[in-house]
């Protein structure tokens, strides 16, 4: 599947505490815009793959656009573990012939439309019914408890974290969609109130409303189309042994998540290695998860994550490693994570805010600590 | 009758006495086929956890089947109630309004002595959440939630054996 499939359209919402309009109506606007980008019509889509928390349906879709005949509709699955996952189905059902135009999209109104934990019943089953009860059941809880141990165990600090806080909002700033963009300062972090610690405000995402969508398509046609393509190397979805959502409670290394497994299969299926990575787009849920994904893509060693994240290695032009040079889930917008494919299509076209110069190879990481996915992206 | 069971019933008491979780509102666990021996046994004040009974194998959460032997013969084991703190968190607002009264309060991430892939999710009782390390020992006390539900808990041990 190495480079058969590419991405020729992004497109998204503007990004809001409250848009002031529906997820399907955002939904609609993102999946036009994306079409309008890659030079594509309603008319030419015959797949889609939304998340499996959407609010709105395939068919609302193809209604609402004019879609004539869907070939391939899909799902994926865990919240933000499956936004990369979406645009890897794509790339299966094209690769395989199935369909040929797919977009991939996800909305949200995370911002005005309340926190899902909020919800929580006065029963609660599941793996849940072991957690919930003791008062451990928001997600930022269950991060929090990974950061804790891996600050235990290789000395990580809370000044770590702020580092990934402090770069993803330097890039935010340069970025005009982004909807926080005052820069922040370690001090600013450190002085932010604690949520679940050893976590603290600004250590958590945006609650935000906003809809971006992808059109995926094979690498021939994109050629022709009217954007520079992102060619899709490789993609990966992964889970590990003994897992519960949100935190390995079970496994046999509490501090390895789903991430290692999707990590693993994403650099053997592309051939190549995370030293051959110019740019990232990491999920930042929290803070934590852009450490923990920083030693499990392989960018550093285990337990090293918390040094890797500080000293500016993160932050555009001159870091080693720029991450979430759109501003991330951490300062740009939460969607689920869509906004960081979107920012990694850009990267490889060259139009990004933070543009990583020359940058030819970008990797797009999904929610670590759920069962995950992840795409390696490739200039054309 | 055992001292865990004894100090247990003793704050089953307690715990209903002051109100300090027992809040209807807050979530109660809802079991299933796999996990309802686990809540039975709670309300009798005895933590038993799901082994193998042909391979001897612990595991949890509760499943059908041994994922190492492939067995549906399950046990459900009385373990010792002695465990350490792995992680824990200090949970400050926003929260559930039946969670309100007590924050900042800890959840710990309890390694049961038995098996350290056995962890298990609590609250340490009339603990301040500043005290709580990893590393910590701690056994295992039952809170009576509401009538017919209870939660395995924790204590310091040092705690419980002044108490004792």
């Amino acid at each position: 599947m190495r480079g058969v499939a590419a991405i020729a359209g992004i497109g998204h919402t503007e990004f809001a505490k409250n848009l002031g309009r529906s997820e399907r109506r955002a939904a609609v606007e993102a999946i036009s815009a994306a079409l309008a980008d890659a030079g594509l019509t309603a008319g030419d889509v015959d797949g889609l793959v939304r998340f499996d928390l959407e609010a709105t349906s395939e068919v609302e879709i193809a209604r609402s656009l004019g879609i004539p005949n869907l070939r391939f509709f899909a799902e994926t699955g865990y919240g933000g573990g499956g936004g990369c996952a979406t645009v890897g189905l794509a790339a299966m059902a094209i690769a395989t012939g199935r369909a040929s135009v797919v977009v991939c999209w996800r909305a949200r109104n995370r911002g005005s439309g309340g926190r899902p934990w909020a919800a929580t019943g006065n029963r609660v089953g599941g793996d849940a019914q072991f957690t919930a009860p003791y008062g451990l059941l928001r997600p930022v809880d269950q991060i929090a408890m990974i950061a804790r141990r891996h600050m235990h165990e290789y000395g990580t600090t809370s000044a770590h974290f702020g580092a990934v806080a402090v770069a993803c909002r330097k890039h935010a700033s340069r970025n005009p969609h982004a909807l926080m963009r005052d820069p922040i300062t370690l001090e600013d972090h450190q002085n932010s109130r604690f949520v679940s610690e050893p976590l603290r405000k600004l250590d958590c995402c945006l609650e935000s409303d906003g809809a971006l969508a992808v059109v995926v398509t094979s690498a021939e046609r994109a050629r022709d189309l009217a954007q520079p393509a992102a060619l899709l190397l490789a993609a990966s979805q992964g889970t590990g042994p003994e897992h519960v959502v949100m935190a390995n409670y079970h496994a046999p290394r509490f501090l390895e998540t789903p991430s290692t497994c999707a990590a693993r299969d994403l650099f053997a299926a592309a051939g190549v290695g995370p030293g051959d990575v110019d740019v990232a787009q990491i999920y930042d849920a929290f803070t934590p998860l852009v450490t923990l994904s920083l030693e499990e893509y392989g960018f550093c060693a285990a337990g090293e994550g918390g040094p890797f994240s500080a000293g500016g290695r993160l932050e555009w032009p001159d870091g080693e490693l720029p991450v979430n040079t759109s501003g991330g889930g951490l300062s740009e917008a939460y969607v689920h994570g869509m906004n960081l494919v979107v920012e990694g299509v850009r990267q490889m076209r060259g139009t990004s805010t933070s543009q990583v110069q020359d940058a030819e190879l970008c990797l797009v990481t999904s929610g670590a600590a759920v069962p995950t996915s992840a795409l390696l992206l490739a200039r054309a | 009758m055992s001292g865990d069971e004894r100090r247990g019933r003793a704050n089953q008491r307690s715990a209903a006495g002051k109100g300090m979780m027992a809040n209807a509102e807050a979530p109660l666990p809802l079991p299933d086929d796999d996990s309802a021996p686990y809540w039975e046994a709670a309300t009798r004040g005895e933590l038993r956890v799901q082994r193998c009974a042909s391979c001897r194998a612990w595991r949890f959460p509760p499943r059908p089947r041994c994922p190492r032997c492939g067995s549906d013969a399950t046990a459900w084991e009385r373990v010792s109630g002695r465990g350490t703190v792995y992680s824990f968190v200090v949970v400050h607002p926003p929260v559930l309004p039946a969670f309100a009264a007590r924050v900042p309060f800890a959840v710990v991430l309890v390694e049961l002595a038995e098996d350290p892939q056995l962890r298990v999710v609590g609250n340490l009782l009339d603990v301040p959440a500043e005290r709580v390390r990893i590393g910590m020992p701690v056994v295992v006390d039952f809170e009576t939630v509401v009538a017919g539900v209870a939660l395995p808990q924790w204590r310091p041990i040092q705690e419980s054996a002044l108490a004792g």
